[in-house]
């Protein structure tokens, strides 16, 4: 019987650290001599032909600074392709990361899978507050965690149709919530079977970018406070957000006959695009989309988003977010792929260069400044609102985008007309939210 | 005396026969250690733990259970979702599949034909099948709904109707019966002639022929078709996540994630969400959670059924 015993412990031992040994992936380090040769893999997002010509000339840039350093660049990555890379680990792991959300940081600095930037700074005299506007240095970071750095930023403002506009006999695009209303009810046309030829401004959350808690940075919400607790429930902001989106859409025909509108739109990245075919007069989306408006049939214009009534002085503001890039948790060439880190965010005339390129918000004080910047007013608009002071970008979080996803999957119950007690939801909301940030915590 | 002094060699033999039953078991013995003993072992250890796939696993307890029975919202919507299909969308295959297949055999002329029909759509890959559902039940783009009004029918929204979604896939599902109608036609078309001819001779019916010769016959690949049917459908993913992933037609780039259950978590399934919690959030604690629970389902009402299809069953079956 002993004997079994002690046959069964050790089995469950054996079991035990076979589970701990799988469920520790590989390990990098800081040691390597950036002087010497070595090939880094940076892992990026970009995918359109004229966006990967543009990092591709980037890099080659920073091979001709940097000859002993070799970039072996693969596009079209995903976060969800770079998170399951980063924890399995192995040889073909990348070096250099990056993501085109925000939404994650919190998640990527609090598990270290992307390495604390702060120390190679320090190491190479990089200062971060001169050189990274705040807003943009703080949706970078987790509690003091720096693991990530801006590469270009992407703002949110308003994409117009001029001619509908003059059709409609509006001279200037709307600078509050009231006028938005006025306006879209008045560009808003309906076919004689009861269905759209066209909608003013269509607020439904799963129209192309909007996605709830872009729109609802024009009221200026504050999503935790100093506790770090959810307080969505506790503020004005949101509640109004549902009440102005909720009169939107009941004034432009309700929320069913806009969602079976919205069904009929084509991809949004393609010439099929509703705002790009005339079926949107207004449009909420980044400045991007300037470089997919070439082929358009009508006259069209840029303009920050209406703000609320109550709050004019915030006109200009927009949401920001960006693309972010990091150092993988697994690299063992971090000093080597920092100096491309550091080339890609930090060199103005690298980011500046880049920036007009892809038609991206410079993401450094002498960039956003810079007399070299595409001058074209469109994408201009957008640059303002990457420096309006009232300009807001989410918080991170440790359960990264997360709190992003909870609100989305509310808002959509809200627009449906399914939450009958917005209070109550809210409130509902804000303990969810808390309860999966615990569960992340360790 | 003569058995004490074979004693060792006796032993020795009843080692041998160990070795050698353990030698033609351990390719099976391998298999399972590997690819289901070691899995749920895994699966209940990182229940108890905090892990997120970088950090090194900690113990917490039972926190990942009280968070995923008590706390998350998206559990009790995507068991009853799951649930759901399993007892309509098996009900409704095995029905639809049992009539085609007896149709089929019924047939006098163009046999080839028909069984090519039903038999065609089953082999369309299920993520293809998928789309081409999705744009034929688009309400605002699709012909099906065009036609259905042309008619006079108000045509539901399907797919991005919360009510319509989950029916939308069993139509989807019932669309590729053909694995089901084969296995049911070579069972009907297996019941012995002189049974038919015995019953024909009592006067029975085409209902009284079906309740009391082929129902008898075929009850062993119904229960196949059910038992086989409830863990297929309890693993049901594809379908569900590509649908709602095109009806909803949110834009999902690099940066951002396919969020399943479109319409209003309609169509989202427990092993979604497994799949969210494991490898999206890195919850890898809770995902283990919610797999040992839809596990232990699937133990449960396979075992009642194995039990009911021994009840149905006689020793010759």
């Amino acid at each position: 019987m002993a004997r079994k015993l002690a046959a069964l412990a050790a089995a469950l031992s054996a079991g035990a650290l076979l589970l701990t040994g799988c469920a520790n992936p590989s390990t990098g380090s800081a040691e390597d001599d950036p002087t010497k040769p070595v090939t880094l893999k940076f892992w990026h997002g970009w995918s359109e032909d004229s966006e990967v010509k543009a990092i591709d000339a980037s890099i080659a840039r920073f091979e001709k600074l940097h000859p002993n350093i070799k970039v072996k660049a693969t596009g079209n990555v995903t976060d969800a392709t770079v998170n399951q890379a980063l924890r399995a680990g192995g040889g073909d792991a990348p070096d250099v990361v990056s993501s085109f959300t925000t939404n994650n940081v919190g998640q990527y600095c609090s598990s270290g899978m992307w390495v604390d930037l702060d120390p190679f700074m320090k190491k190479t005299g990089l200062d971060k507050a001169k050189v990274f506007p705040k807003t943009l240095l703080d949706y970078t970071s987790y509690q003091g965690a720096q693991c990530a750095l801006p590469l270009l930023a992407d703002a949110y403002g308003m994409y117009y149709n001029k001619d509908a506009f003059a059709e409609a006999g509006i001279k200037r695009p709307p600078r509050t919530m009231s006028e938005l209303r006025r306006d879209a009810v008045k560009l808003t046309k309906r076919t004689k079977g009861g269905g759209y030829e066209r909608v003013g401004f269509m607020p439904n959350f799963r129209l192309y970018q909007n996605s709830p808690d872009r729109f609802l940075a024009q009221w200026g919400p504050t999503y935790f406070g100093k506790d770090g607790k959810a307080r969505l429930a506790k503020g004005k902001a949101a509640k109004d957000f549902y009440a102005t989106t909720a009169d939107l859409m009941r004034s432009q025909g309700g929320y069913g006959p806009l969602e079976t509108f919205r069904t009929s739109f084509g991809d949004e990245m393609s010439s099929q695009n509703a705002f790009l075919t005339g079926k949107l007069a207004m449009h909420m989306d980044g400045e991007w989309r300037g470089l997919f408006m070439k082929g358009a049939k009508f006259k069209w214009g840029t303009a920050p988003l209406p703000v609320p009534d109550d709050q004019p002085e915030t006109y200009g503001r927009g949401y920001l977010t960006g693309t972010v890039v990091g150092i993988a948790h697994s690299s063992t060439h971090q000093n080597a792929a920092w100096e491309l880190v550091k080339f890609l965010t930090a060199n103005t005339d690298q980011v500046v260069a880049f920036a007009n390129a892809i038609h991206n918000v410079p993401s450094t004080k002498a960039a956003l400044t810079s007399p070299k910047l595409d001058s074209d007013p469109t994408f201009r608009a957008f640059l303002d609102i990457a420096q309006n002071r009232y300009s807001t970008a989410l918080p991170p979080s440790i359960n990264g985008g997360q709190y992003v996803t909870s609100l989305q999957d509310f808002s959509y119950g809200v627009e449906a007309g399914k939450v009958h007690d917005l209070d109550a939801g809210l409130r509902k909301l804000d303990d969810e939210i808390d309860a999966d940030n615990l569960q992340a915590q360790n | 005396m003569a058995t004490l002094t074979n004693a060792p060699a006796l032993r020795r033999k009843a080692r041998r026969e160990r070795l050698r039953t353990l030698g033609f078991l351990s390719p099976w013995l391998v298999g399972f250690t590997v690819f289901f003993g070691y899995p749920l072992v895994a699966t209940v250890y990182f229940s108890f733990m905090h892990y997120n796939q970088v950090q090194a696993p900690t113990f917490v307890g039972l926190r990942n259970w009280r968070y995923v029975l008590e706390q998350m919202p998206l559990f009790g919507p995507a068991l009853w979702n799951t649930l759901w299909l399993v007892v309509v969308m098996v009900a409704l295959r095995v029905v639809f599949g049992l009539g085609i297949g007896l149709l089929v055999t019924k047939v006098k002329s163009g046999v080839g034909f028909f069984r090519t029909a039903f038999y065609l759509p089953y082999l369309a890959p299920p993520v293809a099948a998928t789309v081409a559902f999705v744009f034929l039940l688009n309400p605002g783009t699709g012909p099906v709904n065009d036609i259905l009004g042309s008619i006079g029918i108000h045509a539901p929204n399907w797919f991005n109707d919360p009510a319509w979604a989950k029916p939308s896939l069993v139509l989807l599902s019932l669309w590729g019966i053909g694995d089901l109608m084969v296995i049911f036609m070579a069972a009907l078309l297996d019941v012995p002639k002189e049974q038919y001819e015995a019953a024909d001779l009592d006067g029975a019916g085409a209902f009284h022929k079906f309740r009391y010769v082929t129902w008898p016959s075929i009850t062993p690949i119904v229960m196949f078709a059910v038992v086989t049917g409830v863990v297929q459908t309890m693993q049901y993913y594809t379908q569900a996540l590509v649908a709602g992933k095109l009806a909803s037609g949110v834009s999902v780039g690099p940066g951002s994630v396919i969020q399943p259950g479109y319409p209003d978590h309609s169509t989202l399934t427990v092993p979604q969400l497994v799949y969210s919690l494991g490898f999206q959030n890195f919850n890898t604690g809770a995902a283990c959670v919610l797999s040992l629970v839809l596990f232990a389902i699937a133990m449960a009402v396979t075992t009642l059924l194995m039990r009911k299809r021994a009840g149905l069953l006689s020793a010759d079956d």
